[in-house]
């Protein structure tokens, strides 16, 4: 079970020929990802492990379809183009891995996504991966034990990092998303939370913030308002980042008198949510929820 | 990436924006040349990147000619939050009756564009979310339709402008519809906004353009130079964040997370660290490289401390990389090294071999680092 993909999601690769997406492609296949089809624009008719490449999205439909979700490798500059194409062929599961995306790109996406009903996660995003069953992206698959923790993150390399020290203490993962670093997101932790909430297979939630924007605050509310349906605990970065600095990630920066450390771990903790002081104490946050 | 108010102006007056009469001068017989052409009551504003320059004593209004010199001189000596002034604008003096405060913007939240707009014109727009909402006009723009008329009628209503006015705002704000797309600006504001009783005018301009569209400006690209210390350019040249801090343990990571999460644990140990240094997903040998050249040779900077959790990165070119920093550099500083993921043995073999101890957990490294920084 999990959220938004399991071994039975068929699912497209969009830009399939490039590094990163042929690399990806092997290394999702490994998991157990049952990939359909690549697209590559000008390359089609090839293969790329084993998996046949077509020039549209609609001929990856035609062919190879029914196509349930699809993840984008695409170069920053035509990733809108490819979002879009997989939106307009129906494809309801959209997860954006591409980083350094134009702001304006990323508005246009993601609204087109909402008005046709299309889950877009990302971009600038590590992917989705539900343990044990598929991953769409490029977490290192090692460091996610099977179990029963929900994670919705909107880091990297901290997910793993955070991942590996709960599998130290036996706390296996359901579903892991990453939301993305940049500001504009297709999907935010009220929205990713509301699915853990319906899977059955999740039992307690880890959020992964970090300063910027005000979207651990609004969890908070939302969280107390829908009546803590889940037990989560919090770890959120840059407690020691400087007002005004972009922290490398695009949407890791307090501005407008929003996103400093200590508004969200505030509202966190009034609604009831433990924030670690590291990511090393998760597990202990956890512990003393379960 | 930030424009100077006199580039901004220069942006908006071609939209069809109108902005005060002005002129750009580099030293004090051009401030006084511009002066007398645009005539006396004239407003220096000093041109920097920095905000609150009005707080920091960076615009006079001078009322003779007289008084040119000597305040242009003032304002040239005077660094405005330490950023040096390079030029002047001087601008015709606009007697007004109110002032506005007017932007579009990104908003994270509604994923949408916004206009905001407030009657309390001058005031920060931080001061305003906070202090004022009731006085703050939000209007969302869904980019699929794009700007309508309406919005301006319904901002108009509540900035109580009179009818004739509606026109000129309704002319500025749809022209700040399409520059905000044109120039894939991620801000357009004007604070203040006036009313003068000729009509609408932009005292104040600011535009900042988004990072990431910038390849579609080659024209604007040497300047997002501009803004970054030596040692950020550095950074930019070979693909890695960079963002100086005050302490003196240097950081190196891999992600941004994990990069403040670290920067946090040095903290929680009792150390400061001295940057925040992110090599990117997928780093090269190279670019590792200059990055560690960078903190090593960074005077203020006690002990490394590198923290890598290899997915996309490999943990033997971080390695390399770091060795060839130190080879290259001479530095005798200590490195403490946490290092997992994928080629971590390799890495952790090379590192080794050099004499460097490689932790597996980061709470041990980050210690190690503060232990070494307090010596």
């Amino acid at each position: 079970m999990g959220i938004l993909v399991d071994r039975n999601t068929r699912v497209l690769v969009q830009g399939i020929t490039g590094r990163e997406g042929s690399f990806h492609t092997k290394l999702m296949l490994e998991y157990g990802t049952k990939i359909v089809a690549g697209v590559t624009p000008g390359k089609g008719s090839q293969e790329v492990h084993g998996i046949p490449v077509y020039d549209t999205v609609r001929e990856a439909v035609e062919h190879a379809g029914p196509i349930d979700a699809s993840v984008v490798f695409v170069p920053s500059r035509f990733a809108r183009d490819a979002v879009l194409e997989a939106i307009d062929n129906g494809i309801k599961v959209v997860v954006v891995i591409t980083e350094g995306i134009s702001v304006h790109d990323e508005v246009i996406m993601v609204n087109h996504a909402k008005h046709n009903g299309t889950i877009m996660i990302g971009p600038n995003t590590p992917g989705v991966l539900t343990a044990g069953e598929a991953k769409l992206g490029i977490m290192p698959a090692h460091v996610f034990k099977k179990g029963y923790i929900g994670i919705i993150s909107r880091s990297g390399t901290l997910t793993y990092e955070i991942a590996r020290e709960l599998g130290k203490k036996n706390y296996g993962v359901s579903t892991v998303v990453g939301m993305g670093g940049d500001p504009i997101i297709g999907m935010n932790y009220i929205e990713l939370y509301d699915y853990f909430v319906r899977d059955p297979k999740t039992k307690a939630l880890a959020i992964i913030g970090e300063i910027g924007g005000d979207a651990e605050e609004r969890f908070a509310k939302y969280y107390v308002e829908t009546g803590r349906e889940k037990p989560v605990v919090a770890y959120i970065a840059g407690r020691t980042a400087p007002p005004g600095k972009r922290m490398g990630h695009a949407g890791a920066i307090i501005s407008m008198g929003l996103g400093d450390y200590k508004s969200k771990r505030e509202a966190l903790e009034k609604a009831g949510i433990p924030v670690a002081d590291k990511p090393s104490d998760v597990p202990r946050l956890l512990s003393e929820i379960l | 990436m930030k424009l100077y108010e006199f580039e901004a102006k220069e942006i908006v007056r071609d939209y069809g924006i109108p902005v005060p009469y002005g002129m750009l001068a580099r030293n004090i017989d051009e401030a006084i040349e511009a002066a007398k052409k645009i005539g006396v009551p004239v407003v220096l504003k000093s041109q920097v990147l920095v905000g609150r320059r009005g707080l920091a004593g960076g615009i006079r209004i001078v009322e003779t000619l007289e008084d040119v010199a000597r305040e242009a001189e003032n304002l040239f000596n005077t660094r405005i939050r330490g950023e040096e002034v390079k030029y002047l604008l001087i601008e015709k003096k606009i007697d007004f009756e109110r002032e506005l405060y007017l932007s579009l913007t990104i908003d994270r939240t509604a994923r949408k564009y916004v206009f905001l707009a407030s009657p309390l014109g001058g005031v920060e727009i931080e001061e305003l979310v906070k202090q004022h909402p009731d006085k703050l006009l939000k209007l969302y723009i869904d980019p699929a339709t794009g700007y309508s008329p309406y919005m301006s009628r319904t901002t108009a209503k509540f900035l109580e402008l009179p009818k004739e006015m509606w026109k000129y705002l309704h002319n500025i704000m749809d022209s700040m519809y399409k520059l905000m797309r044109e120039l894939d600006a991620e801000l357009v504001e004007f604070n203040p906004l006036a009313v003068t009783n000729k009509g609408l005018i932009a005292l104040d301009a600011k535009i900042r353009i988004d990072d990431n569209s910038l390849y579609r400006h080659p024209e604007l690209q040497d300047k997002a130079l501009r803004e970054l210390s030596p040692r950020e350019q550095v950074a930019k040249k070979y693909g890695f964040s960079y963002v100086e801090l005050d302490g003196n343990i240097g950081i190196i990571c891999n992600g941004a997370g994990l990069t403040m999460a670290t920067m946090d644990l040095v903290a929680y140990y009792g150390g400061k660290p001295a940057n925040f240094l992110d090599i990117g997903g997928g780093a090269t040998r190279e670019r590792v490289k200059e990055a560690a050249k960078l903190i090593l040779t960074h005077e203020r900077v006690k002990v490394v401390l590198i923290n890598i959790f290899g997915g996309i990165t490999r943990c033997d070119e971080v390695a390399r990389g770091v060795i060839e920093a130190v080879e290259e550099t001479g530095a005798h500083k200590p490195i403490v090294v946490r290092m997992l993921g994928t080629n971590e043995e390799e890495g952790r073999r090379i590192l080794e071999e050099y004499g460097y101890k490689v932790f597996s957990e980061a709470d041990e490294a980050v210690k190690k680092a503060v232990e070494l920084a307090r010596r």
